[in-house]
């Protein structure tokens, strides 16, 4: 708006400010892509433009105080729009915000910018945000994840394998004792963490303070009669900020090595305040995703689960559940991936066959190891170690616990079959076509894998033949 | 059904039967090819939060092989027969460890 021109009240088209095609996104700038259905008539022009003016500086109608600011200077703006194939009416749009929208280390911040309001506007049927691209610039003003693989991994003496996890059942109802026996089992028998259930908070068949000792008792004594590094995922999720951080200062006072924060429930504040917390505590933090599924599963409208991936890495956490890939859908497999690289490389290039709309410089911010938890036993395994690789938490439930001999006897099923696993693939032999005679091999001389291998039944993979994206 | 005995373990790989030196041949070849710099590594009693076992002479900068290799480990292993010894990696480019797995455990009977 021409300052010069004075004021002139009332309704001006979004596109004649919103939407520069012609800009060249500047290093700086933040970047997002968008899915967009306009409502029946709104051109997809008009309509990016008001969703980058209601994502940064525009308000419906012109106001005298806009003369008192440079909007080029402050404005989001759409570069680019281009038609999604094969949908009718859906749009992705580009739009860049300049640096100054943002204040340092909030991602509450950036969230309330980009997904507050312009989500129900009006000229929107659905809206979706499908990525951003955080400059440099800003990622430099956040510490993210309290530690990142590598640390973990020298914290923990564990190297060149998946770690392994198993969430107690039933999620809710053991006295606390009950529950401690159940992970020291589990931990006993070769996993490396037990995991809270994320609705474990403190209720009143098992209050948190009681559950911590009994679990912590359990990790030490396991820990001591393996001689490896034993952890559960304690849950500090709680009603308030004092109580959430109140539950992890006795955490640190009994020495245990990880807590757990769920933090889309949470909050993203809550959420960073732990993670530097953990960082100046030197405890690992988890971090589970409950509600994610709400706002990232449909196609067309919500945000995508890797735009909540990226804000965790940035928030701070060193797991983040991924879900498993297995038994999904191939195209599932290739998006998975896709966010599991942003989640753990330092730098990521821009491909959209894997849901990657930018190209994302970390500049060295600490990876988040990816946590593929639900559904899976020990058949599972080959493809597990195939898809995700050493760095990530593979997390058992029943795959451990439902082992006919109980909890050790199934953890240590799941840690034979994961060593045979990764002994094959360092040898050179194909984990998609072999990974089921590799495990039979194993059951030969473990009598626990044949066992768990016996009540579950084989799984086919032949992934490397249709992975064509 | 069974009880699980309970038994000291040393992470990676320690839930397998024992490595031959052909079996640890392999794992040694597949680390050189991903660029690691090998390492041996020994300690007579470590336990579960000991990160430092003591190094076997330095890194193996100039390994060409995996024999190169597992001629350190068998030296170590002569030398120092009641100790346990790990096979250790390094990636030099993510400034880290990378690999760490068990390859003589003194007295093992059945594993």
């Amino acid at each position: 708006m021409a300052t010069k021109a004075g004021f002139k009240a009332g309704v001006q088209d979004y596109r004649l400010t919103y939407y520069t095609p012609d800009y060249t996104p500047k290093d700086t700038d933040l970047l997002a892509c968008f899915r967009m259905t306009p409502q029946a008539g709104v051109p997809p022009e008009e309509c990016a433009a008001a969703v980058a003016a209601e994502s940064s500086t525009g308000t419906w109608t012109t106001v005298w105080t806009d003369g008192l600011t440079d909007l080029d200077r402050y404005k989001g703006r759409c570069y680019h729009v281009e038609p999604v194939e094969g949908e009718d009416n859906q749009y992705f749009i580009f739009v860049a915000y300049p640096l100054d929208l943002f204040e340092e280390g909030s991602i509450t911040n950036v969230l309330t910018s980009l997904v507050g309001n312009v989500f129900g506007f009006k000229a929107l049927r659905a809206l979706r945000l499908e990525d951003i691209r955080f400059p440099v610039a800003l990622i430099k003003t956040y510490q993210g994840p309290p530690h990142g693989i590598t640390v973990e991994r020298d914290l923990l003496n564990k190297y060149g394998r998946p770690l392994l996890g198993c969430t107690i059942k039933p999620k809710l109802g053991l006295s606390a004792k009950n529950y401690g026996r159940a992970v020291y089992e589990c931990l006993r028998g070769g996993l490396d963490f037990t995991k809270d259930d994320e609705n474990i908070n403190s209720q009143p068949f098992m209050r948190w303070r009681d559950r911590f000792l009994f679990v912590q008792e359990a990790i030490t004594k396991a820990q001591a009669e393996t001689n490896e590094i034993k952890g559960h995922y304690l849950n500090v999720t709680a009603g308030t900020c004092e109580e959430m951080m109140k539950r992890a200062e006795f955490a640190k006072e009994i020495g245990t090595p990880i807590i757990m924060h769920d933090f889309f429930t949470g909050g993203f504040t809550a959420n960073t305040t732990l993670a530097k917390w953990c960082r100046d505590n030197g405890l690992l933090l988890h971090i589970h995703r409950a509600m994610h599924a709400v706002v990232d599963r449909q196609k067309n409208h919500g945000i995508h689960f890797r735009v909540l991936a990226k804000c965790l890495r940035l928030s701070g956490g060193d797991h983040l559940h991924s879900g498993t890939v297995v038994g999904k859908l191939e195209g599932d497999r290739a998006v998975t991936l896709g966010f599991v690289d942003l989640m753990r490389e330092d730098y990521v290039e821009e491909d959209r066959s894997r849901g990657v709309f930018f190209t994302q410089d970390y500049a060295s911010l600490p990876g988040v190891m990816p946590v593929a938890s639900g559904g899976i036993h020990v058949w599972h395994m080959p493809a597990l170690v195939e898809i995700f690789g050493d760095d990530s938490c593979l997390q058992f439930g029943g795959g451990t616990l439902g082992h006919p001999w109980g909890n050790a006897p199934g953890a240590t099923a799941n840690r034979v079959a994961l060593e045979a696993c990764v002994q094959a693939r360092n040898e050179g032999r194909n984990l998609a076509r072999e990974g089921n005679d590799v495990l039979r091999e194993a059951c030969r001389w473990s009598p626990e894998l044949a066992a768990a291998c016996d009540l579950w039944k084989e799984i086919k993979f032949e992934f490397d033949t249709v992975d064509t994206l | 059904m069974k009880t699980l005995p309970k038994e000291r373990r040393y992470e990676t790989l320690s839930y397998l039967p024992p490595l031959t030196d052909q079996q640890i041949v392999k794992q040694i070849e597949y680390m050189l090819e991903l660029g690691y710099i090998p390492g041996v590594e020994f300690e007579e009693n470590p336990t579960a939060e000991l990160h430092h076992w003591t190094l076997w002479k330095l890194p193996l900068f100039n390994a060409k092989n995996s024999q190169d290799v597992l001629n350190e480990v068998r030296e170590c292993r002569s030398e120092y027969s009641n100790c346990y010894i790990r096979v250790v990696g390094f990636d030099n480019l993510r400034q880290c460890q990378t690999v760490s797995f068990i390859v003589y455990k003194p007295g093992a009977s059945r594993f």
